[in-house]
């Protein structure tokens, strides 16, 4: 039962969270929000007893992502300022997007056999040497893990190839 | 068994957790309060040895600079620490106009408690640790994230040009410093097959750094950068920015910074220990757990004063010559000595002698042509330019330049 307290907490904080990061008119605090956001996907993670994803949560999105958009936030010039339109003029063709990946993904989960509700266990050291295994083997996700790290360098070059500066002074 | 003599903490855990069931609580209370307990004396008594640790920093900075160091309050100066708190905690908090205060506030706290956190997995002994965390690895990298981004609240909050400015070089230094650090971190791991700290102390019957000395050095240089000192104190570097992040700060908020910073110090070398010198293990550290804190505490030691004695020696870096260190030498040096290792390492993984001598072989052979590299690149380069800055006054024999006008 207390677990159960706990969780709702979490969740609440969670998606107020996450519903601040789009009406909070500061970009900053939208940021931060976001920060308070993940971090309550990452304890959700924890409470799951897998340890591991909540620490790959707390590295990738606060440690890595999080950081860069405060840091790509501070570099805009009105950082400081409350002004500008809260909502874009295409806002219905983005709740048409978000409405579909959200349907499609309820019925992926929902046709997955061993989807369930209620608490699950996962023996963590287990799973974490399942998920290691199964990234690296042929036939497994070998080939959707090289293509992601094919297409993580293909971004990597392609930074250097706009933030260089040529010599000789050309653009 | 645990007798009070050999392992005196470990009994008092135990002691403490009998009388817990002793009250006939449920046993889940018991674990929560044991924990919470835990964790609180684990806290403050790192915040207390704060107190020691600006005691020894300022005095070994002094003899390193041919100073005194604080010797007026007490023997030796050692209540100096204790009368600067006082004065700290009587001081006024100001919070500048404009500040963000949520973000101004909860600076300095993230700053502290992300080092604090790190605390939680280090294994100090046999029977003494935190969380025996199976990734306390990631963990702690994980927990330098949020450090991070204490730093960059507080220099946003604070509503100061200065404190921005810091703040984006501590992004800029802090990210990428971690990449170095990571990857020689993956070495450690790869030897002790896992990522829990107790694992890989007791995976070190050979120290690591006999095994991989130069993941080592990565790893000491790169968390120095992490710390943010001297020579990485870019970040509140006090000639170029006035203090950076911390300038508008004041009372006991600007102290927490310098809390986290002298804690951080230690705690490096901490990690250093536990990962690289073979943390609690030592001759009969198994059969006495005591010794083994000893054994972890002057491990410690002699890495904190080796980080103490590059900070009070070396220059700062040029911001520049910061990033061109990371990017150009160690981010690629770390990557060919784990890719190394890892192959090397699985070839001769049987005799734990033959393991040690390719191991410390590759490690050679890697040192000499990353030195050799390094002189081609820098005999190749050009000489040295020197700036022509404009001069006031045109000489006699010289034509007046005149600055180019941009075409209409």
């Amino acid at each position: 039962m207390p677990m159960q307290i706990f969780f709702l907490i979490i969740a609440a904080v969670t998606l107020i969270s996450a519903a601040m990061v789009v009406t909070v008119r500061r970009m900053m605090h939208a940021a931060l929000w976001l920060v308070l956001s993940l971090f309550g996907v990452a304890v959700l993670f924890a409470m799951l007893e897998s340890s591991f994803y909540a620490v790959v949560q707390v590295i990738v999105y606060i440690g890595a992502i999080a950081i860069l958009v405060i840091f790509a936030v501070m570099l805009t010039r009105h950082m400081m300022d409350d002004t500008g339109r809260q909502i874009a003029k295409n806002w219905w063709a983005a709740l048409v997007a978000v409405v579909i990946a959200f349907g499609g993904m309820v019925v992926l989960v929902l046709s997955w056999s061993r989807f369930q509700v209620g608490p699950g266990t996962a023996p963590s050291e287990l799973l974490l040497l399942d998920f290691g295994k199964a990234l690296t083997a042929p036939n497994q996700f070998a080939i959707p893990f090289e293509v992601s790290s094919v297409l993580l360098l293909a971004a990597l070059i392609g930074s250097i190839f706009i933030a260089v500066e040529r010599k000789g002074g050309q653009k | 068994m645990n007798s009070f003599l050999t392992d005196p903490i470990g009994f008092l855990i135990l002691w403490f957790y009998s009388v817990l069931r002793g009250w006939n609580l449920p046993e889940d209370l018991v674990v929560l309060i044991a924990f919470v307990v835990g964790a609180f004396t684990l806290a403050t008594l790192s915040l207390l040895l704060v107190v020691f640790l600006i005691w020894v920093e300022r005095k070994i900075g002094g003899r390193v600079q041919d100073r005194l160091g604080p010797n007026r309050v007490g023997p030796f100066g050692l209540i100096q620490p204790v009368a600067d708190m006082l004065k700290i905690f009587t001081k006024e908090f100001i919070t500048p106009d404009g500040a963000d205060k949520v973000a101004y506030n909860l600076g300095p706290i993230l700053a502290v408690g992300a080092v604090i956190m790190i605390w939680a997995v280090v294994p100090f002994g046999i029977t003494l640790y935190g969380s025996n965390l199976n990734v306390g690895i990631l963990y702690i990298i994980a927990v330098g994230g949020i450090g991070t981004l204490g730093i960059i609240m507080a220099g946003w909050g604070s509503n100061n040009k200065f404190a921005l400015l810091g703040a984006f070089r501590a992004v800029a230094q802090l990210l990428s410093y971690e990449v170095p650090m990571v990857v020689s971190l993956l070495i450690p791991v790869m030897f002790a097959g896992s990522m829990g700290l107790n694992e890989i102390v007791r995976a070190q019957t050979v120290p690591f750094i006999v095994l991989a000395p130069i993941a080592a050095l990565i790893f000491f240089i790169s968390s120095i950068a992490e710390n943010g000192r001297a020579p990485f104190d870019l970040l509140e570097a006090e000639s170029e920015i006035v203090a950076g992040f911390n300038v508008e700060y004041s009372g006991l908020k600007f102290g927490f910074f310098f809390v986290g910073d002298f804690l951080h110090a230690f705690t490096i070398a901490l990690l250093f220990s536990v990962l690289f010198l073979g943390g609690w293990n030592g001759p009969g550290a198994d059969s006495m757990p005591i010794l083994g804190f000893v054994y972890l505490m002057i491990k410690t030691s002699l890495m904190y004063f080796l980080g103490l004695l590059i900070r009070f020696t070396l220059p700062r870096f040029r911001i520049d010559q910061m990033l061109a260190l990371n990017w150009k030498l160690l981010v690629p040096l770390s990557l060919v000595t784990v890719s190394l290792t890892a192959i090397v390492d699985k070839l001769a993984m049987n005799n734990i002698w033959v393991r040690v001598i390719v191991l410390l072989l590759v490690n050679l052979i890697i040192w000499l042509s990353l030195q050799e590299i390094m002189e081609r690149v820098y005999r190749s380069r050009p000489p040295r330019r020197t700036v022509n800055y404009p001069r006031l006054k045109p000489e006699a024999d010289e034509p007046v330049v005149q600055p180019e006008t941009p075409a209409a």
